[in-house]
């Protein structure tokens, strides 16, 4: 008895898997199909958050990206002019000054502003008592209107030796300083606002974020011997980060847009000194009560949304492999 | 079938009928006819102002109503401000009637954005006897005024009396010299402890009281009209006042220590006694008493020292304009309004002895002094008038009214003035907030940037 193994048979091509079984839906693009698939009550659940971001995001945005190739008052016609606009704005002096104090901003709310709020939440998560007050506590200058607390901050910054924080200084033979009335002080002095002012939000989104670290991991690091500066260091943050990087980047995006405080406290001034891009952005739109520069205003707004995305997605890519 | 194309037929009829009404509501660039029933118009009220200022106002628009029984009137809060004015105009949301300052009337009438309300104006008794030089501002180039001249103010050197005689100075006798003011300010800030003299420097009021002290020193920092405006603000007069800024500043330190001024908390500081002189408009006084409480009594105001050739005090005032959206009926009644609210006190007893007791009833200043926008004469009658109605101190104004017809008025630069203001605010600032500012390049950059902005309007 032979056995004759078949070369066909050997290599003969599997075969092909069956093919996935299609659910016999007819027409599946049909009107009518969409309908009986509940797309009609998807569409009335979604169109309110349509409309409105259709209304007050989207249509805006076109609407900039039009008005940045014209000229226009918004009383007369527009005149389209190309890129002109841009033009004029890479070749305005204020703007290198505009994005140098942004940066210097940006850099100091990220100094300052950064780990304070991440310090003042593991501090917290550590105090077994009234650990609502002191959330309560810090959460209270958000709840403050910002214009307010703005206002407020200005008794305190008041240059002369009767301020609040000039008082304060001279209890101890310092100043009196000039705070908002100097170019060197003056962004400094926003910072420090708008700090105080922030902090408090991310407080309790980092506060939220540990009460989610599993407390196995502090008990396996005490076990190992580690005391609370390492396992804040190998636990908190390592179960923090993905919290972190989110907390950065959009303190990053928000320290670009900073307009509130220069625009209040100083309104640019001294010197420039405090001019950010938003606030140039604001003085080409309504420097002149006969119709701004909207088209430069615009121009400048798209190229920064144009790096803020370029910026946001650079960010994520080099930070995917941290967070996951 | 009859009954389908009957259906067919009465939604034609529907759909003309929307679509003549929406062609309708869509005309509105064709003013209406003039309406046979009431017409009502929306006219501006100050933002902000006290409850007995209100009822004033409230109480004049009775007085209008009861004369003009087919004219209701509405109000709406509106108080010029360049960074929103552009904004409200493209928005149509400004009040049928509102104010313009002086430095935006030729350009609005150019572009056609305030209604024609010339052969309106015309009609009126007054319409030639407005002073030439102020009339100027609301009048197209054919001398059709488009806009009324409401009123007009010089700059002046407003002072704190009580500070001047804490620091052992008489407020009769206030500074008639630059050298002077200067002198008296160093010695209020030594002897007071306040600013002995403030400076705006924010949102273009900077350059606004640069360009009026340059002017006050024979310079100007525009010169020329329309195309032909050139920048001039690299000059000697302009450099000499931010000299002296620059020394009342770090050598004398006699300017306090806020530099962020603008026209609102300068108004606030001097009224609370923290400034002992600053320049503003002449007709300040309404705001300090009204919306800043100052006592009358601490209040003193005198004209600007003039030096040099060519010198003048740089002045400017308030038009009132109509909306080019408004109607024919509502053009009509917008210039009744102006002529009864803010016209007819200055040219008719009867009207100014009405509005004058109705303020002082309500305890509004009566008689504060201003630059007339007429001439003397018709100022000095309108304020013989009211004189026994009168409750501001005049013999505080005295250093003013005794001197202002003596004092030639230069206007403000008439292409771009906002933004010529604006681009002056940093020099000012960069002279007080840094010792070592160099004056000679802040107006050579200053000059190449005006010359820029002059060239794109």
């Amino acid at each position: 008895m032979t056995t004759i193994s078949s070369p066909l048979r050997a290599t003969a091509p599997a075969p092909p898997p069956p093919s996935p079984t299609r659910p016999r839906r007819a027409r599946r693009g049909t009107p009518r199909q969409w309908l009986r698939d509940g797309g009609l009550s998807t569409l009335v659940i979604a169109l309110p958050m349509i409309l409105v971001f259709g209304v007050f995001s989207w249509f805006p945005i076109g609407r900039a990206l039009v008005m940045s190739v014209q000229e226009t008052n918004l009383v007369t016609a527009p005149v389209f002019v190309g890129l002109d606009n841009f033009v004029f704005v890479l070749q305005d002096p204020l703007l290198g000054k505009a994005v140098r104090n942004t940066l210097w901003f940006a850099l100091l709310a990220l100094v300052f502003g950064y780990p304070l709020p991440l310090a003042a939440a593991v501090l917290m998560s550590e105090v077994r008592k009234m650990r609502g007050l002191f959330s309560a506590l810090a959460y209270l200058p958000v709840v403050v209107p910002p214009v307010v607390a703005v206002l407020l901050w200005k008794f305190f910054y008041d240059a002369s030796d009767t301020g609040v924080f000039n008082t304060i200084a001279g209890w101890v033979g310092l100043g009196p300083y000039p705070w908002l009335q100097d170019a060197t002080s003056a962004m400094p002095s926003l910072v420090l606002e708008a700090t105080w002012a922030a902090a408090g939000g991310t407080v309790i989104i980092y506060l939220a974020a540990l009460v989610g670290v599993r407390t196995e991991l502090y008990e396996a690091a005490e076990v190992d011997g580690a005391g609370v500066w390492r396992k804040i260091w190998h636990v908190t943050l390592p179960q923090l980060r993905g919290v972190l990087f989110i907390t950065l980047i959009l303190q990053v995006i928000g320290t670009a847009q900073v307009f509130l405080e220069p625009f209040l406290f100083t309104g640019g001034g001294p010197n420039n000194a405090t001019l950010t891009v938003l606030m140039l952005i604001y003085d080409y739109a309504f420097g002149s009560s006969l119709g701004g520069n909207y088209g430069a205003a615009t121009a400048l707004s798209l190229m920064l949304a144009g790096v803020l995305a370029v910026l946001s997605a650079v960010y994520f890519r080099v930070t995917r492999p941290w967070s996951s | 079938m009859k009954s389908a194309q009957k259906r067919a037929a009465i939604a034609l009829v529907g759909v003309l009928s929307v679509a003549v009404t929406l062609t309708a509501c869509g005309s509105s660039e064709e003013p209406a006819a003039e309406p046979t029933g009431p017409v009502t118009i929306e006219v501006a009220i100050d933002a902000g102002l006290e409850p007995e200022a209100i009822s004033a106002f409230e109480e004049r628009i009775l007085q209008f109503e009861e004369v003009n029984p087919d004219i209701q009137v509405a109000t709406k809060e509106f108080t010029w401000s360049g960074t929103t004015f552009a904004a409200e105009l493209a928005g149509g949301t400004l009040p049928d009637v509102f104010p313009i300052p002086f430095t935006d009337g030729r350009a609005l009438i150019e572009r056609e954005q305030i209604a024609d309300i010339s052969e309106l104006v015309a009609e009126l008794p007054y319409a030639d006897q407005f002073n030439p030089t102020i009339a100027e501002a609301g009048q197209d180039t054919d001398g059709g005024m488009w806009a009324v001249p409401i009123s007009a103010y010089n700059q002046g050197l407003h002072y704190n009396r009580a500070l001047f005689e804490e620091a052992g100075l008489d407020p009769d006798n206030p500074p008639a010299t630059w050298d002077e003011v200067r002198e008296a300010a160093k010695v209020i800030a030594d002897k007071t402890g306040q600013a002995g003299y403030a400076h705006m420097t924010q949102s273009n009021t900077g350059g606004w009281i640069l360009t009026t002290e340059t002017y006050a020193l024979g310079g100007r920092v525009v010169e020329g009209e329309g195309e032909e405006a050139t920048a001039t603000v690299d000059n000697d007069a302009t450099a000499q006042a931010l000299e002296m800024l620059r020394e009342m500043r770090w050598e004398d330190n006699s300017m306090g220590a806020s530099f962020l001024y603008d026209w609102s908390t300068i108004n606030q500081d001097f009224a609370a006694g923290k400034i002992g002189m600053y320049v503003s408009g002449g007709a300040n006084y309404p705001n300090l008493f009204t919306q800043n409480q100052m006592n009358p009594d601490e209040y003193g105001v005198t004209v600007l020292p003039l030096e040099g050739d060519d010198a003048g005090t740089l002045g400017g005032g308030t038009l009132a304009a109509v909306s080019s959206a408004a109607s024919e009926a509502e053009q009509a009644a917008a210039v009744k309004w102006i002529d009864f609210y803010y016209i007819s006190k200055l040219t008719d007893q009867e009207a100014a002895v009405a509005e004058a007791e109705i303020a002082a009833r309500t305890d509004q200043p009566v008689g504060a002094p201003a630059l007339p926008i007429f001439d003397q004469a018709t100022y000095e009658q309108q304020q013989s008038w009211i004189k026994d109605l009168v409750n501001v101190p005049l013999e505080n104004f005295a250093p003013m009214t005794e001197q202002m017809f003596d004092q030639p008025v230069i206007p403000e630069p008439s292409v771009a003035t906002q933004e010529v203001y604006a681009a002056l605010d940093p020099v000012v600032q960069a002279v007080l907030t840094d010792e070592d500012a160099d004056i000679d390049a802040l107006l050579a950059d200053a000059q190449t940037q005006v010359q820029g902005l002059l060239d794109r309007s």
